[in-house]
């Protein structure tokens, strides 16, 4: 299974403050290991969200809404997708993360949906017309 | 299932391959290794739940272990000569006093890692063996597990491991990694192995499933491992390509049903375009590394040519025929032609295409291969003739073990219009 593990901002990351040298070493070190294990498929840091935009949807209308935002614990600094065999070896991993942040800072794991996730609900049929739409995609 | 406990499972699972690798260098048999493991997870299972999980229970698990080696070592004098074993009780202490003992040796456990690959895959094992092993010791897979993903039972592999571990103890095997001119094809055993694995996944040769995922992603990340371990062999990176651009399409190639699409028939935007970037990028590595290319590096690139194609029109078929003309030269086989027969056909036309097939029906080893009736039935329709196209399909499905390959193949047959 896949996951997304999300880094979230801080004040102090929003501020577009950058991690200093020696978070940036350990950093660097547990990306090291996170690859010589094989999970790590990619991951990157972004830049604050004042340099961002947000798209409003509302209907049929498109609202474009340049950054900063506020509430700095509902916005995401950084992110890896990592592949890993569950959630537990997911956070086992996270765990060994280096304090991604000065102060106090969240990962947030979030597993990728895969077509299975839908349940029964998901039907065959619903499935096969799925497949038929996105054949039709360009 | 406690939630300890399940933190417990998942560190073994990250933690064990390290873990063995590092005892094996100390007590040098991959066995004794692999029980001195063992008996620290049993430490685990009894102290955590009430200890508490440690803050470095990787750290904590080597320490463990390593305490229990030095009991042993001294227990059985027989193992080593008393100057020896001396000697190696010293040296565990000394590490034992390091602090930080697993940051200081990083590159010492990428080489244990290595040296337990090379172990695993070593050629006085069986392939089998090779397989369950390597799954085991580096996989971090349990014998259920493994049982489970090549549907034999969980006795006949643990009995398999088992026998492994004695075999290389009985025939000595050095707890190294070989060098100079054995280190070649030691290395295309270890890739050799992943592949194995990866394919029984990506295509199971038996049972209902015809794909397993979990098995491509083990081989995936053996791979990728490998990768990191041994950077400079250009193959190891040609098979991690190949592996990444083949896994991209694990979404894309069965139906809700479970019944397998065919290359050009599937819907390209479910591909994953991560791991095709991924795959691209190891096979530049692999590229940059070796010419002449290996045999891994061409399938890769082949692999390729489908990747940068947004839609199958797009294929550049002419360097998939010229891929497999030095693919044919440098690993002659009759699979390889019939690959190339394929891609001969879409480059140049159907009738060309089964010229070529035609060619490969005397062949022995495909007298029973589902793929070259099948090959030959699409080729047929193609050029419109249908009562012997039926024939082939028919012929196709009477050979395949994969029940869901069996029904689409009789599908296809059911399809062909008599003339």
């Amino acid at each position: 299974m896949q996951v997304v593990v999300f880094v979230k901002a801080t004040p102090e990351s929003e501020a577009g403050e950058m991690p200093g040298t020696e978070l940036l070493t350990a950093m660097g070190n547990y990306n090291e290991e996170l690859v010589k294990a094989g999970i790590m498929l990619a991951g990157e840091g972004l830049h604050p969200s004042s340099k961002g935009a947000r798209i409003k949807f509302s209907g049929k209308k498109r609202t474009v809404v340049d950054g900063p935002f506020t509430e700095a614990k509902e916005l995401v600094a950084g992110f890896w997708i990592w592949q890993v065999k569950s959630m537990d070896e997911a956070i086992e991993w996270a765990k060994r993360c280096p304090n991604p942040m000065e102060g106090e800072s969240v990962l947030e794991i979030r597993p990728v949906l895969e077509a299975s996730d839908f349940g029964e609900a998901y039907t065959p049929e619903l499935q096969a017309q799925e497949e038929r739409l996105r054949g039709k995609l360009p | 299932m406690t939630d300890v406990h399940r933190t417990i499972e998942t560190v073994w699972r990250i933690e064990s391959a390290r873990l063995i690798a590092g005892l094996a260098r100390i007590v040098r048999d991959v066995g004794i290794a692999e029980d001195l493991a063992q008996g620290a997870l049993v430490a685990a299972l009894e102290q955590w739940p009430q200890t508490g999980i440690p803050d470095n229970p990787g750290a904590w698990l080597m320490a463990t272990a390593k305490h229990h080696a030095i009991d042993l070592i001294r227990r059985n004098v027989r193992l080593e000569q008393k100057y020896e074993t001396l000697g190696r009780e010293l040296e565990i202490e000394q590490e034992l006093r390091e602090e930080n003992f697993q940051d200081n040796l990083d590159q010492d456990m990428d080489d244990d890692l290595l040296r337990l690959i090379f172990v695993a895959c070593h050629p006085v094992l069986s392939q089998d063996a090779r397989v369950a092993l390597t799954l085991r010791l580096l996989g971090g897979l349990t014998t259920d597990e493994i049982a489970r993903a090549f549907l034999v039972s969980e006795p006949t592999i643990a009995q398999r491991i088992v026998r492994a571990k004695r075999t290389l103890a009985e025939a000595r095997v050095p707890f190294e990694a070989p060098r100079g001119a054995e280190r070649v094809s030691r290395v295309s055993s270890v890739l050799e192995v992943i592949y194995l694995v990866f394919n029984e996944g990506y295509t199971a040769t038996a049972g209902e499933d015809w794909m397993r995922p979990a098995l491509c992603e083990d081989a995936l990340r053996l791979g990728r491992m490998l990768a990191e371990l041994v950077p400079n062999e250009a193959e190891v990176h040609g098979l991690a390509a190949l592996l990444e651009i083949q896994a991209s399409r694990i979404r894309a190639r069965v139906n809700s049903r479970g019944e397998p699409i065919p290359l050009l028939e599937q819907n390209r935007a479910r591909w994953d375009q991560l791991l095709i970037q991924r795959g691209l990028t190891a096979l530049a590595r692999a590229e940059k590394l070796g010419a002449p290319l290996g045999a891994y590096t061409l399938q890769a690139a082949i692999a390729a040519c489908h990747a940068r194609a947004r839609t199958p029109e797009e294929t550049d078929w002419a360097r998939i025929v010229a891929l497999y003309d030095a693919l044919a030269q440098l690993t002659p086989s009759p699979i390889v032609e019939l690959n190339r027969a394929v891609a001969v056909a879409m480059a140049y036309g159907a009738q060309e295409g089964l010229e070529l097939v035609d060619e490969l029906l005397d062949e022995p080893s495909l007298k029973n291969y589902h793929l070259l009736p099948a090959v030959r039935g699409d080729l047929l329709a193609k050029l419109g003739r249908s009562d012997e196209a039926r024939a082939e399909f028919e012929r196709a499905a009477s050979l395949t073990q994969n029940q869901r390959e069996r029904a689409l193949l009789l599908e296809r047959a059911a399809a062909q219009k008599g003339t």
